[in-house]
């Protein structure tokens, strides 16, 4: 089977002032996988995620996506004198590629949140059918003369076929914030699939969720991944739910990558249970 | 209801309220009161929707409105004074240097057009700031804009900070009406359609609305420029109806005014801004103005503290009342309509007690 790799970052290091939140990071995830992100809490995690969403410019490195580089930075300015990190003169030089977060999901990276954010004032419905307002081809003419029928008329479909997917339409018209939270965990990534992703970050998907419902997000997570065809690369911190799941797993500690492998592996990798489980081994 | 029976509706009250207008001008004398009234409230009604659109539905908090109406306004003067009156209005700068007088409407389109192309250039700046630093840049540029406009050195083009004058205006309501409600309709289709979701998306939650892939300066600057189109052809229409404008007219009080009609109205409703925007209008220049009457007597006693100014005193009172009572304002973010009306007779008379009636959730 040949692997195609959808993500790779490249000796990624963020820096906020003198603290290095992320150093050196390098990770692959390959077309289909589920890889998980774990690490104590303040190890970097979310940082990582910010990385390569764009929502942050790494101080050094790169990530690819599908073998194009679509972020890279090194350190300029103020950080050439604070850097403490690694590989410095890596990509110095180098053109600086810093795309906002809008152009990486429309390059077909999509995301969650770790504190659910959904649009408080818009329904279940309208909630999905923003994400397809950039898949749009019409402009602010076509759109306000209503010249757009048929593409209005596809996002309303498109929309409603996921929601449908999504089991959400019950709630159709109820607006977001009044949903339960386990199943505003499930619009958001309803939200973040209909942009059409073919890679999806999940930033703590089980966060506040009792054990039955984290149950059920793990066979939602390998059910939406089947069929929408997706790569998932996520963090989490419940361990049911990574071991149960992932193909591989990445542990981060202060901000460095300390191991990688299945979830059998980093069970009884000394390393993680060391740092990650404190020595008790009661997942 | 269907789409269709909604728009049927809609071109059906739009149509009546034409034809009432029409005849109350047939029937009531010109100089009453109502027209007053219903002219500025047309034109209030447009600038307060155009900033609805963008501190309501963008969620972009800016009070520029004042110096994009002037910007309208001097457009549309400046374009439309006929050839035989320039050397009288521009007096002092020897008729000035623009020597063609435009069609109304184009020179109103102008107006909007001149307001946008500086809204876009000041956006670039600008619109990097969020809530009240972008509040406070708006209103600086209004202030600059202002006093530039009445710079000597551009008279020969503004007229300096004297008068202009002689352009054609309006007499009938209708006319204020018709171009406010053509503007408006605009604004409401472009709300809803996919752009106006994006722009309420942004509103709701800008990081969120950038995961979404909407690319916050792009849509950022279009709702900044589109509103100032609109707040460019209100300030057009506002120079129609006063006849003559002077460029010290457009105070930041002016914006202040129409934000006040935007909160009262309900942030976020286009139907709650045409409303308050009629009432604002008839209780500041009409219903309260017997406050101002020193000599006031109901049934042989004199009124007290009734004096000159005394009519901003209770506006005041009245103001603070539905800002501490209504955060929500008259229509918090619902819209007025025939539906709406329709479920909440319906309640009425069924007996039930249901959420709150008279407007339905578009």
């Amino acid at each position: 089977m040949s692997k195609e790799n959808v993500l790779k970052v490249e000796n990624v290091t963020m820096q906020f002032g003198g603290v290095i939140a992320v150093d050196n990071m390098n990770l692959e995830v390959d077309k289909g996988e589920i890889v998980s992100l774990i690490g104590p809490n303040g190890a970097g995690k979310t940082t990582a995620f910010n990385v390569i969403t764009g929502v942050y410019a790494p101080t050094n490195g790169a990530v690819y996506y599908k073998g194009n580089k679509i972020i890279q930075n090194y350190p300029q300015g103020k950080m050439k004198k604070l850097y403490r990190g690694e590989n410095p003169m890596t990509y110095t030089g180098q053109h600086a590629v810093a795309p906002t977060p809008d152009k990486i999901t429309r390059l077909g990276i999509a995301r969650t949140f770790q504190n659910i954010r959904l649009f408080k004032s818009q329904t279940v419905f309208e909630n999905i059918l923003i994400a397809k307002h950039m898949l749009r081809t019409s402009n602010i003419f076509t759109a306000t003369f209503r010249l757009n029928g048929k593409e209005e008329a596809r996002m309303r479909r498109e929309s409603e076929e996921l929601l449908h997917l999504m089991e959400l339409d019950d709630v159709r018209d109820e607006l977001a914030t009044s949903l339960p939270y386990g199943k505003q965990r499930h619009l958001e990534i309803a939200r973040a699939l209909a942009t059409k992703p073919e890679l999806l970050l999940l930033d703590e998907p089980a966060a506040g969720m009792n054990p039955q419902e984290t149950l059920e997000l793990t066979q939602f997570i390998g059910r939406i991944r089947d069929e929408f065809g997706l790569t998932i690369f996520m963090i989490e911190h419940h361990m049911d739910l990574v071991m149960e799941i992932s193909d591989r797993i990445y542990v981060l500690d202060f901000g460095k990558p300390i191991a990688e492998g299945t979830p059998e592996e980093i069970r009884n990798n000394p390393r993680v249970i060391e740092a990650y489980l404190g020595g008790a081994q009661n997942e | 209801m269907s789409t269709k029976k909604k728009n049927a509706w809609n071109v059906g009250l739009i149509a009546a309220l034409l034809i009432l207008l029409f005849l109350l001008e047939q029937t009531l004398p010109s100089s009453s009161m109502l027209f007053t009234v219903l002219k500025k409230g047309a034109i209030y009604a447009l600038v307060a929707v155009s900033m609805n659109l963008l501190n309501g539905f963008t969620g972009l908090f800016s009070l520029g409105q004042a110096g994009f109406m002037l910007l309208g306004a001097y457009t549309y003067a400046i374009l439309t004074i006929p050839m035989e009156s320039r050397n009288s209005v521009y007096q002092y700068f020897d008729g000035g240097i623009i020597q063609f007088t435009l069609p109304i409407p184009v020179a109103l389109i102008a107006g909007g057009i001149a307001a946008a192309v500086f809204a876009y250039l000041i956006g670039l700046p600008v619109l990097r700031l969020k809530s009240d630093y972008l509040a406070i840049a708006t209103l600086g540029f209004a202030e600059i804009i202002r006093a530039v406009f009445q710079w000597d050195k551009l008279g020969p083009v503004t007229n300096g900070s004297n008068l202009l004058r002689n352009f054609p205006s309006f007499r009938s309501v209708v006319f204020p009406f018709v171009v406010a409600g053509i503007c408006i309709a605009l604004i409401v289709m472009l709300i809803n359609s996919t752009y106006g979701r994006a722009f309420k998306a942004i509103r709701d939650d800008e990081i969120a609305a950038e995961a979404m892939g909407i690319n916050l300066a792009h849509h950022k600057r279009l709702a900044f420029v589109i509103s100032s189109f609109f707040a460019g052809i209100s300030g057009g229409l506002l120079a129609m109806y006063q006849t003559t404008i002077q460029a010290s007219m457009f105070k930041s009080a002016m914006t202040y005014e129409i934000l006040l009609i935007v909160v009262i109205g309900g942030i976020g409703s286009v139907t709650g801004s045409c409303i308050s925007s009629f009432l604002f209008i008839a209780c500041s220049e009409w219903w309260l103005r017997f406050l101002d009457n020193e000599n006031l007597y109901i049934g042989g006693f004199h009124v007290p503290f009734l004096r000159p100014g005394f009519r901003k005193v209770v506006f005041a009172v009245v103001i603070m009342a539905v800002v501490l009572f209504y955060r929500q304002g008259i229509m918090g973010t619902k819209e007025f309509s025939v539906e709406g009306i329709a479920d909440f007779f319906k309640r009425k008379f069924s007996g039930k007690k249901e959420k709150k009636g008279g407007v339905s959730h578009e």
